[in-house]
């Protein structure tokens, strides 16, 4: 067991009403690490941090604090502060008073109290505030006050609930400067929850991106950034742009259309993968000796340092790119791509799978309702099934009655020449539907599932 | 012809004026006149202080209605603090059941209340006095302690106990402190009326005792006019004072709590 490791959180899960917001969290964190829980809203990552300060019990696996499990002890008796969202500050008492109180809880002496109390007013920039009332501060001001008070009790892990989050944004970018200072002052352990994946990168030492429920990769902002296991977290750090692609060989892809060079090895041969290419790492140039393919400009904004520009691929896809120069909208580019720049991912699934039923010889059972299916002749009613449906033969309608399950667009990736969309349906099945068409987050949707569309497998 | 916004309060202003301010005035006349003469005088006031019996009944009534306000709150406070647990309130119903009796008329409640006790076969006195009295005011003290609890973000009592505070300190440190503008709401609504209630007393100790309310009004049936009207202004005075302690108190966090 390495002693470094503060915390550890083993096999964790949660539900509430039925619906499973945590699935099986492992995580290690290491003394005086800064750690970052970072993923949309609803991803499990406050859920994660409520677990670890104690305000909600597991319903399995084990928060262990120095190799002791700490799952039944309550909050008061952990050695954890909080900095909340929205600060809860003390509105009965004065600044001074809120920073105090968790000294005072533990009888520490007067004397002493005053001397910390001044000292982290001090840190964060709040000396001569002692007596205001915490409702006359700015949001600033607020948050500088949770932070002392949750810092002046020197704990062994201070842990952070978006806590820049109602902050605007030069006040935001002041405090992550501050936060890192005191942190490398402190030598604290932070877990600091965020849906910002600009704040994770400035501020951690580990980033952990999760998504529903689940760790999806956890590793050093660099790494993160550049090699990202999956779709979503290369989608949600920092732009990109994520591509189908096929493995020929070892160090040999193909993507749009062509073949390129790269690092990656032991996919196998001829295996269908993702490509995440980082907009920053195309080069584009006005002449095509020395490119690997063209493409046209399709437009170009300024940025601020870089120019933002997108053009159409010889061979008919989108690449977001990134540059210091501009180009000129219209006129015909070299593009480049290095073998160190493309980052290859395996597929998560090549096409949408589930468990069905037989019903008779021309319909099954699937979540829970009849639809028609021609292959079901070949299997005897009450026979279990996996019907699998390519992601580009899910048909998707206007109207959630018009299909034969309700549905709404959960996540969806850009692929260069379609979108790839995760649809949520009612009972929360997951459907993956390659389109053209232009869909946007949350729009309720009805599925359909042809017929002649669906295969079968038996189950053994 | 345009009739301008403020002319719709014209109705409640006349109204305000004779059913409020004029009867004020005229308590406030009466009190400093001799009722012979009609002359201004201050003997009403130094009556008052002159017959002990009056004076004792003050501050027998005081005294009671800080016992049945004390009553009330050490009832009150907990069964809000429960009632406000969402896990034993998901409906309100709860709630509603302990402000039902609200709805019904003092007196019948009161009657009802005497009726309870013959068929108990329980002495009527002083016991009974504060039964009734806990009775009819619970509910004023109940709602406005409820709905300040009600209201008390639950990030405050998780922010105590991430500080160390165990569950009682959350409850000292932060649950009442934050609740207290309701506590005084309560404490008005109960305080105030107890003093100046007669029916009550009257009905659920047989008469045997007197509050200052039954003074006044006894002045008032047997043609003291005057000295009445000076007990109501004092009694007012007290009632006056009351309020003013506890808006400085609540002022601040008016917008938290404050009356129903």
């Amino acid at each position: 067991m390495n002693k470094d490791i503060v915390i550890s959180l083993q096999h964790l899960s949660k539900s509430y009403d039925g619906k499973q917001v945590l699935d099986d969290i492992n995580l290690d964190i290491r003394e005086g690490e800064f750690v970052t829980l970072l993923g949309p809203s609803g991803c499990g990552k406050t859920t994660t941090l409520r677990l670890i300060a104690g305000f909600l019990a597991p319903d399995g696996g084990k928060i262990l604090l120095d190799g002791k499990d700490i799952s039944g002890v309550p909050p008061y008796r952990r050695p954890f502060n909080t900095v909340f969202q929205r600060y809860a500050l003390f509105p009965h008492l004065d600044v001074y008073d809120n920073i105090a109180f968790g000294l005072k809880l533990q009888k520490v002496p007067t004397d002493e109290i005053d001397k910390r109390v001044r000292r982290i007013l001090k840190m964060v920039s709040m000396t001569d505030y002692e007596s205001r009332d915490v409702e006359s501060l700015s949001g600033g001001q607020q948050q500088r006050v949770a932070i002392a008070r949750a810092l002046v009790n020197r704990p062994r892990v201070l842990l952070l609930d978006e806590p820049l989050a109602a902050l605007d944004l030069k006040m935001r970018k002041d405090m992550q400067i501050e936060l890192k200072e005191m942190h490398a002052q402190l030598g604290i352990t932070f877990i600091y929850v965020t849906h910002d994946q600009e704040e994770a990168l400035t501020l951690s030492d580990t980033i952990v991106v999760m998504n529903e429920g689940r760790i999806l990769q956890a590793g050093d902002p660099v790494s993160i950034y550049n090699e990202p296991q999956n779709a979503f977290v290369a989608d949600f750090i920092g732009e990109s742009n994520i591509l189908n692609g096929r493995m020929i060989e070892d160090r040999r892809v193909e993507f749009l259309g062509h073949e390129f060079d790269c690092v990656d090895e032991g996919f196998g041969e001829n295996v269908p993968v993702d490509v995440v290419i980082r907009p920053e790492d195309v080069y584009i140039m006005h002449k095509l000796e020395g490119s690997q393919f063209s493409g046209t400009v399709k437009s170009c904004t300024f940025k601020g340092v870089h120019y933002e520009m997108f053009v159409d691929t010889d061979k008919g896809y989108e690449l977001m790119i990134q540059d210091y120069n501009a180009f000129e909208v219209g006129s015909t580019v070299g593009l480049l791509i290095r073998p160190n720049d493309i980052q290859v991912m395996r597929k998560e699934r090549v096409r949408n799978s589930f468990d069905a039923e037989i019903v008779d010889a021309g319909h099954i059972s699937l979540f829970g309702s009849e639809i028609e299916c021609a292959a079901a002749a070949a299997f005897a009613p009450g026979d279990k099934v996996r019907a699998m449906v390519d992601f580009d033969k899910v048909e998707l309608v206007d109207h959630q009655e018009d299909g034969q399950f309700a549905g709404e667009v959960h996540f969806l990736l850009y692929k260069g020449d379609h979108y790839h969309l995760t649809v949520l349906t009612e009972d929360g099945d997951h459907v993956w539907v390659d389109t053209d068409d232009v869909w946007d987050k949350g729009d309720l949707v009805g599925v359909n599932f042809a017929s002649e569309n669906i295969k079968l497998e038996a189950v053994k | 012809m345009t009739v301008k916004r403020s002319s719709w309060a014209l109705p409640y202003l006349i109204f305000l004026i004779l059913f409020v301010a004029l009867p004020l005035v005229m308590i406030a006349v009466y009190a400093f006149r001799n009722p012979q003469t009609g002359a201004f005088t201050l003997e009403n006031f130094a009556k008052f202080f002159s017959t002990p019996h009056d004076l004792n009944t003050f501050l027998y009534s005081i005294q009671v209605a800080f016992i049945n306000t004390l009553l009330c709150l050490l009832i009150a406070y907990p069964a809000a603090w429960i009632l406000s647990k969402s896990s034993f309130n998901r409906s309100k119903i709860t709630v509603m059941l302990f402000i039902l009796p609200m709805w019904i008329n003092m007196l019948i409640r009161t009657l009802a209340t005497v009726a309870l006790f013959d068929f108990l076969k329980m002495p009527l006195g002083e016991g009974a006095l504060y039964f009734g009295m806990v009775y009819n005011f619970l509910p004023f003290m109940i709602y406005p302690i409820y709905n300040s609890l009600e209201k008390l973000d639950n990030s405050y009592v998780e922010a105590a106990q991430d500080l160390g505070a165990t569950p009682w300190k959350v409850f000292w440190k932060v649950t009442v402190p934050l609740s207290l503008p309701g506590v005084w709401s309560g404490v008005l609504m109960v305080f105030m009326p107890t003093i100046s209630t007669f029916a009550i007393a009257e009905l659920l100790t047989l008469n045997k005792v007197k509050l200052f309310g039954t003074t006044i009004q006894e002045n008032i049936n047997n043609g003291f006019w005057n000295y009445g009207s000076a007990l109501a202004l004092i009694m007012l005075l007290i009632i006056g004072l009351t309020t003013l302690i506890s808006d400085e108190d609540s002022a601040r966090d008016s917008e938290k709590g404050g009356l129903i």
